[in-house]
Parts: C-alpha cells; structure tokens; sequence
C-alpha cells in the first residue's frame, strides 16, 4: 500500500484545491436535508412531551385521524415492541431498545422534549393542527435533572428495570445509575504516600448542544412492497439504515438510504431521531413523508453532550513527578444510558505517565435529552477537570505549567491505565512547540491571564468502503461511504490523486448511498480520513494494477513490464520496449477493447490508527466589574499526523477551540427557570 | 383553520380604519422581525395583519433645521447610514444598531422595536435619554408623547384600538451635548440586554452639566427614566464622587427579575457599571 504519511515527494497531498463541494455551497445549490421533496409529499409532524417525567396513561388520537388532509397518526404502539439488544452502529455503544424508546416514547415520557406520538398531513397547517388534537393523558411523576441528584438515595427512578451493572454484588433495587466503571494501574494509595504535594478539586461542566446550523431533516417513503428509501443528513447513512431495520422490525435489504448534503454534526448526528418515525408514516399514509426537526425541537431532543460533575485528586513529588491520579467522572446519560464516560475514564490521564491512577466512573440517566457524542465524546469533560488540577500541582510546586506536563508526558512505551501501550506518538512535541511558541512568553495586560491545557484522542480506524472508477475520458470518479462533514471528499480526491498522479481536478469525489457501495461506518471518532483513505488507496492501487495490465495488453508485453509514474503507463525498462508511454485517458478509450471498464472497490476494517495530541493556550480579559470575559488570544498546537487538505484540518481546529470557548464561557442547559 | 388576513394600506387613515374596524387581533408590521417570529412560534395568531411600509414617510430620515423626523418604519441599517443623524444623536444609533443581526438590522424598526415592548429592547433608552417625541396617528387623530409613555408593561403599550406611531421626533441637539447608549450582554453579538443604559447630557462652556437624561432598560417591567441620575449628574463636572452618585442612583431604581440572563443582584450592581461608563462617553461627546 501507498503510505501517503511517508512519502516526501507529494505532489497533491498537503495542498490546498478548492472543496469540491464549495460551488453548490456558496450558491446555495447544495441539497440539505430539509431542501428535499418528493411529489406528493406530506408534511410530518411530532408532538413532545410537556412533562420532564410522566406516565402515560392514555393517547387519543381519534380526533387528529379524523381531521381532513391528515394521512397518518402514529404512536409507540406503531412500533415493535422490541427487546434490549446492544448496538454498536453509532459512536458510542446504545441499546436499540432505547432507541426505540427515545424515538416514540412507550409508556412513560423521560424528558421535556420527548416524541409521544406524530402526524404526517397534507399541509404544515394541518399537520400543527392535528398535534393540536391529539389528545395525551398523563400522570405527572417526580423528575431529577442534576447528576447528583439523580444517583442519590430516595431519587425518582427513571427506569424500574434499571440495576447498576459493574457493582457486585448485584444490586437488588434499581438506580438512575446504569453502570460503574473503574480503570486503574498501579497502587493508588502508594502513590499518594510518596506525593509530597497534593492538589484536587471538584469541577461541573455543562450540558451543551452541537449546535450543528442545520436541522435534522429526512424524507422517508415505503412502497407497497416494502421497499423503503430515506433521504437524510447524517454522520451515517448505513447507521440510519441500520437503526430502522432494527426499530421497525424490516429487512435490512428493504430500506436504502440516501445521504443529502450535511450541515454540521459534530457527533450529534450518529444518532436516529426521526427517520423511523417517517417511514412508519409513510407506510401508513402510502406517501412520503418529510419530517424536519425546528430549531427548538433540536435543543429539546436531540444532543447535547454530558454534562458533568469530575473530582480529581493528583500527588507528585518535590521534582514534579506525579506519583498518583485519581478521578471520579459523573456523567450525565441524558434519559437513556450511554454516556461517554467511559472514553472520559480512558483520556483524562492519557497525556500522562503516571504509575498509579484509580479513576471511576458513572453512566447516571436522568430527566434530560438522551446525550449524543460530541467532538471526541468524554474526552473534554474529563481532560479539563484533570488539566486544572496539573496546573495547581504545578503552582505549588512552583514549576512552568508547561514544565511539569513535558516532566510527566507519555511517550512510546507508555503504558495508558485502560491496558495499550502506546507507540510513537506527538505529545512531547506538541509540548515542545507550545513552549517554544511566542504566545507562551508574551506579557500580558491588566486584567488579564493565561492558561494552558492538553487533550488526547484515541483515533479510530473501523469499517469503511470506497471505489474508484476510471471513466471513458480518463476522468475518475471516487465513491464512499462516508458522509462529508469536515472535508473528506477533498480528502478522497486527493488520496486518489496522488496515488494516481493526475490532478486533483480530474478526481470527482462522491458520497454512495447504502445499496451503491459497501458497508462504512458513520463518519466520526475522528476516523474518516485515516480509514476511508484507507479503501480510496487500496482501490486506486488496483485500478492502477487495472492500468498497467490494459497498457500490457495494448502493448502486448507482461503486466510486470509496465510501470506506472506521472499518471502514465510505461515500460518498466529498456528490456520492455521502446513504447511511447500510455495516459489514462489514452488507456480508458481502449477499456471497452481491453476487458471493459475499469474500476475497484475495496472494504477495510482500519486498525492502527495513531493516537493525536493537542496543546490550546489561550489568554483572557476579565471585566472585574461586570464579570464579562473577553478571549485575548488563542493558540492551538495540534498533532495532526498528515494534513491531507491543510485548510480542513486547521478549519477543525478553529471549530474545535471555538465550540471550547462556547462550552467554557456561554453554554449551558437551564432547567426549571 | 383561522384565517390571516394581510394588507398594505397606502394612507394612514386607511391604515387607522383597518386597524380600528378589525374583529379579532390586529397587528401592525413593519420590519416584522419580533411579530413573525411570534407567531412562527404559536404565540401569537393574529386575524389581521397591517403593513404600514407603503405608507409614504413611514421609512425614512428628515432633517428639518437641525432637528429630525423618522418614519416609524425606518430600520437600524437606515439609520447607521443617516451621517446627520449619526452625527447628532449617535447614541439612538448605536442603541438601534445593536438590535439582532446584522440581517435583522437591514428590517427591525424603530416603532417595532418600541412597541413589542420587551423590558430589554436597546432602541427606546437611548431614544428616551434623547428626548424622542412619538407621532400617534389613530381614530381620534394625531397625539405626539415622549416615548417613555409607550410602553406600560412587558408586552403592552398606551397606543388605543386603531392606534400606530407614524413617526419620531428628535429635537434639535444642543449645544455641548452628547448621547451614549451601553448595553451588558454576557456575549458581544446577537442576545438580549441584561442591562442597557442610555444618558443624554448637556454642558456649559465650562463643562459643567446643565441638562440631562437618564434611561435604563431590563431592569423593570419597562424602561425607566432615572431621575435622581440626572439630578446627579447636573450642576456637576464628572467626578469620581458624581459617578458614585450616579452609579447608587440607578441602583436604587433598578426592579429587575432573575432569569436566565442574570440576577436581581447582578442586573442592579450592572446598571451602576453601565451608568458611569455610559456618562462617560455621553460627556466626552459634549466635549467635556
């Protein structure tokens, strides 16, 4: 295989063409979720639930049904009834059951926000007013909201059939806390007993949305044979697919999914909200249906991240060495178990090399949105209580908050408290950069301070396919599975590109839809760019192989005596032949005579993809008499590995240490005002 | 399904007999940036809607010997361009420029952003610290008040059935006279005032003050007019002991409520901070 990493001679690789997308964006032609119609399609629409925590003891929906131009009605009752069954179709591990439960509430409502039941109409109008006559009774019941709150004794139980799994023994009565983990290395208490300094501290982060620009959005239609095709936004069109076959007990063969242009998910879309709903109305009414979330339904139901509540106790010795870690992460679930408290338990220390660390975590449900990932889910919640304590240790110690990180990083062969070993990896060099960056020595102004923090994710590689095809004119098409929501149809291009050595502009990359390319896992846990490249190498590697047995063909020599360099066949050698050497387009006019088109799709279950570091130093203002603060400057130092399309990636971290202010200074979730 | 009736009249008197005549709820658009948003989100359902924007005067700036008449309709975007205006009274400008985005600025007006008759809305401090009259065309004909005699309670105006404002008037400024208008928002773009507070002040040549106005916004049910802030501030120079004064003069008036923006405590210690800076422009402005 090509190792784009490596290789020193890159022509298109780190460059900077315009997005293939950028045109139809810019003007408005780009088709997003909501832009799609089918004709004859009804609008749907969903009723929530006013209650953070109700029974439910009885929906009428006669009065909706019997309202002219309304075409469906349906509730939980639509759906199977279906048993809890783990998943791994999203970023995080869920249960198809909760799911079910999350998309069309079953019995009780969980929070403020949730689906009771949904219309799919002739008009908006109609659709809003049959909601109106949909008739809901409800048992209120007691709700919790906070975390702490949710795992104390005596809190309203959310879910009766609910018992602590990772407590033994098993407990007998149920709890809003789904499970306890705990990772730890070493000897805790040692540790501490050597530490001649000891910092903690108690730290709360927020609930905050993705706050993607654009609304879930899909239209959804079934025909009287059970074909379904959705058309959707999402971070996964295979995850959609496998979320409906699953809740609306279909085959999966039966329903195919569409990918429409994505506006922003940054984790909150590897979930499904409304794409079984619509199908179970079109499948009533015979028509398609098109559900689009608003702007409130979005922060009601769908996201946010956890919220959370961390305490972190660290020791180290007079010479800055930590001898000892120790965390515990309550995190918030949302109403249905699955919060990414178990990536926080793995990366709050991950930066470090520490010989004792305990940390412990609970996955807490309570009366809020199901919680949806987030930009490296877990990873910031736990990596910002564990960094505030570092830098204590460091005050105290009197030691450069840079100083003490590079005198504890991990490096190749240290061992992470959740088991792997690590490799080479960048920590010390991002260290190395910060602290040799102006921005860490610059004076500040009054009022004004400076922090600094890093962050580790893990990277994953995971299931992905793509093809490549060489079209009648030598032009080349790139098909993946993967939905594009920070540039990876420039970055498929581009890897084809190279590998082939033509310009990027004769590379057209696109997204295929579920029944149009193999299996490939949502776009998500930072994993697109290393294994979808993957599959578009390999592909582009056979159709080269492909070419050079075409040219051997024209030629009528070996296949192995044919290189291919510059985008061109020719001969490995003087021994080969004296042939003027053979373009794609050259060799695809001859495809139909040489053995037919050309093209290879390949499917890869990436592994080893590298870990990645980053160091934000950021300085802020404070109003002292007004509170208001005011980012100075912001640097960020991120290990990147290979930045396929430099202005993407650096669009990323923008992204990334933007929607970190926004968490830090101004977002939060208020309940009860 | 209830039905919405829309219509642009081109006269006020036709405007004024819709709108009196009208049987259910009648609402006045103008750049319609608060009304449809209300009723996007159900909150309101009017039968009727009038757009006054064909009006003729009802967008757009007079200056008539100093002084300036604007048309009720006028946006934020309109006004920023109005170089007379900006130089007159910059502080009803900044007031009315910092209302939404930059889209909402090219449509919100002034008579909307007065008569939706949020405690928080920018524009009417900094219109009340001005001195800005309101024109009132309705049933029984014109009534001009100054504009703090609009808005009476969140949501609700003095204006009868069948009444709309036409226009506003801003005097003439002064001689050594400034405006300045402030307001706290936890984030620099795009939300609603914690606090807002507008000051209008006029100096004699030897930079004492001789006259002046202090508005606050969101901190009471509506705008409110600080008098013991001005009394503060005239027979005076700027000193630290004046703005001390000023500052626990707007304090003690402050009624705000706790919300999600912020607290009783913090609006109230907020509208003291406001006040000193916003004097200190106000008077810089006067050439102090």
């Amino acid at each position: 295989m090509t190792y784009i990493g490596n290789k020193s001679d890159l022509r298109v690789v780190g460059t900077r063409p315009d997005r293939p997308d950028g045109v139809e964006k810019v003007t408005g032609r780009a088709v997003y979720g909501a832009d799609f119609r089918l004709a004859g399609q009804l609008t749907g629409r969903i009723l929530r639930s006013p209650h953070a925590h109700a029974r439910i003891i009885k929906i009428d929906t006669s009065k909706a049904k019997a309202l002219p131009g309304v075409k469906a009605v349906m509730t939980a009752e639509d759906l199977p009834n279906i048993t809890s069954e783990e998943a791994f179709v999203g970023e995080g591990p869920t249960n198809f059951r909760d799911q079910s439960l999350n998309v069309m509430a079953r019995g009780k409502v969980l929070y403020e926000g949730h689906a009771v039941a949904a219309v799919a109409a002739m008009s908006p109008s109609i659709a809003e007013a049959a909601l109106a006559l949909i008739e809901v009774t409800y048992e209120v019941l007691p709700h919790v909201i906070d975390v702490e709150e949710a795992m104390a004794p005596g809190a309203p139980i959310l879910d009766e059939n609910l018992f602590t799994a990772g407590v033994d023994p098993k407990p007998t009565t149920p709890s809003n806390i789904a499970k306890k983990i705990i990772l730890k290395s070493g000897d805790i208490d040692a540790g501490f007993a050597k530490a001649d300094v000891i910092a903690e501290g108690r730290y709360v982060t927020a609930a905050v949305h993705q706050a993607y620009i654009e609304p879930h959005a899909c239209v959804a239609t079934i025909g009287a044979d059970g074909q379904a095709t959705v058309y959707a936004s999402s971070q996964g069109h295979f995850m959609i697919r496998s979320f409906c076959a699953k809740l609306l007990g279909m085959e999966i063969s039966n329903i195919r999914v569409i990918p429409l242009e994505i506006g922003g998910g940054f984790g909150g879309k590897t979930i499904v909200y409304l794409e079984p709903v619509a199908l179970k109305l079109s499948q009533i009414s015979g028509k398609p249906v098109k559900l689009v979330m608003t702007r409130e339904e979005v922060f009601r139901a769908s996201g946010p991240t956890s919220g959370a509540v961390v305490e972190v106790k660290m020791g180290a010795m007079k010479d800055g060495t930590i001898v000892a870690a120790q965390a515990v992460l309550k995190y918030q679930a949302g109403a249905f178990p699955g919060s990414p408290v178990q990536p926080g338990l793995m990366c709050a220390f991950a930066m470090y090399d520490i010989a004792n660390v305990h940390v412990t975590g609970y996955d807490v449900i309570s009366n809020r949105a199901k919680v949806a990932a987030y930009r490296a889910p877990g990873a910031p919640i736990s990596s910002y209580a564990a960094e505030q304590v570092v830098d204590d240790l460091a005050r105290q110690l009197g030691m450069d908050a840079i100083t003490i990180r590079e005198k504890n990083a991990a490096k190749a062969g240290t061992k992470t408290v959740y088991g792997v070993t690590f490799p080479e990896i960048g920590y010390e060099a991002v260290l190395a950069a910060a602290k040799s960056h102006a921005h860490w020595k610059a004076p500040l102004g009054k009022n004004q301070g400076r922090g600094i923090a890093t962050g580790f994710w893990f990277n994953i590689g995971g299931e992905s396919s793509a093809s490549v095809f060489v079209n009648e004119d030598g032009s080349v098409s790139v098909v993946s599975g993967s939905p594009d929501i920070g540039g990876s149809r420039a970055s498929m291009a581009m890897m084809a590109a190279e590998v082939l050595g033509i310009p990027v502009d004769n590379v057209r990359p696109i997204i295929g839809d579920t029944a149009s390319i193999g299996f490939t896992n949502v776009t998500g846990g930072s994993r697109v760019t290393y294994a979808t490249g993957m599959a578009t190498v390999q592909a582009t590697e056979k159709v080269i192989e492909q070419l050079k047995q075409r040219a051997a063909m024209i030629w009528d020599i070996s296949p192995d005596a044919v290189d291919w360099k510059d985008g061109q066949a020719v001969p490995a050698g003087a021994n080969a032949g004296g042939f003027d050497p053979l373009s794609l387009a050259a060799i695809a006019a001859k495809a139909g005579k040489t053995g037919g088109p050309i093209g290879s799709e390949v499917s890869v279950n990436a592994q080893g993809a590298g870990p990645g570091f980053g160091a934000h130093i950021c300085d802020v203002e404070v109003d002292r008499e007004t509170g208001q603060t005011t980012i100075i400057r912001y640097t960020a130092i991120q290990d990147v590995g290979r930045a396929i399309h430099p202005s993407y990636v650096e669009g990323q971290i923008q992204g990334g240490a933007v929607q970190g202010i926004g968490w830090a200074l101004n977002e939060e979730y208020i309940y009860g005002a | 399904m209830s039905g919405l009736s829309y219509t642009a009249p081109s006269t006020i008197s036709e405007a004024v007999s819709l709108l009196a005549n009208a049987s259910g709820l009648a609402k006045v658009l103008s750049g319609g940036t608060d009304l449809l948003v209300q009723m996007k989100s159900g909150r309101l359902k009017p039968a009727l809607i009038v757009d006054t924007k064909k009006i003729p005067g009802m967008i757009g700036i007079r200056e008539i010997d100093g002084a300036f008449v604007i048309g009720a309709a006028t946006s934020g975007a309109l006004m920023g361009e109005h170089a007379g205006l900006v130089a007159a009274w910059p502080g009803v400008v900044e007031a009315t420029n910092l209302i939404g985005s930059t889209q909402v600025q090219g449509r919100a007006s002034l008579a909307g952003n007065l008569c939706n008759a949020s405690p928080g809305a920018d524009s009417p401090p900094a219109m009340i610290a001005a001195g800005a009259i309101a024109v009132i065309a309705g049933p029984a004909g014109t009534r001009e008040v100054p504009v703090e005699a609009i808005v009476t309670a969140p949501g609700r105006t003095s204006l009868a059935k069948g009444e709309f404002i036409t226009e506003f008037r801003l005097p003439k400024k002064p001689a050594r006279s400034g405006d300045a208008y402030l307001r706290f928002i936890p984030r620099t773009e795009m939300d609603i005032a914690v606090v807002g507070c507008a000051i209008a002040v006029t100096l004699d040549a030897n930079g004492v003050c001789i006259a002046a106005k202090v508005a606050l916004g969101a901190v009471a049910p509506t705008q409110l007019v600080v008098a013991g802030a001005a009394a503060a501030l005239i027979g005076n120079k700027l000193t630290d002991a004046v703005l001390a004064k000023l500052d626990a003069e707007c304090q003690a008036v402050c009624k705000p409520i706790t919300d999600k923006r912020g607290t009783i405590e913090y609006r109230t210690k907020v509208a003291g901070v406001l006040a000193r800076r916003v004097a200190a422009i106000a008077f810089q402005r006067a050439g102090a």
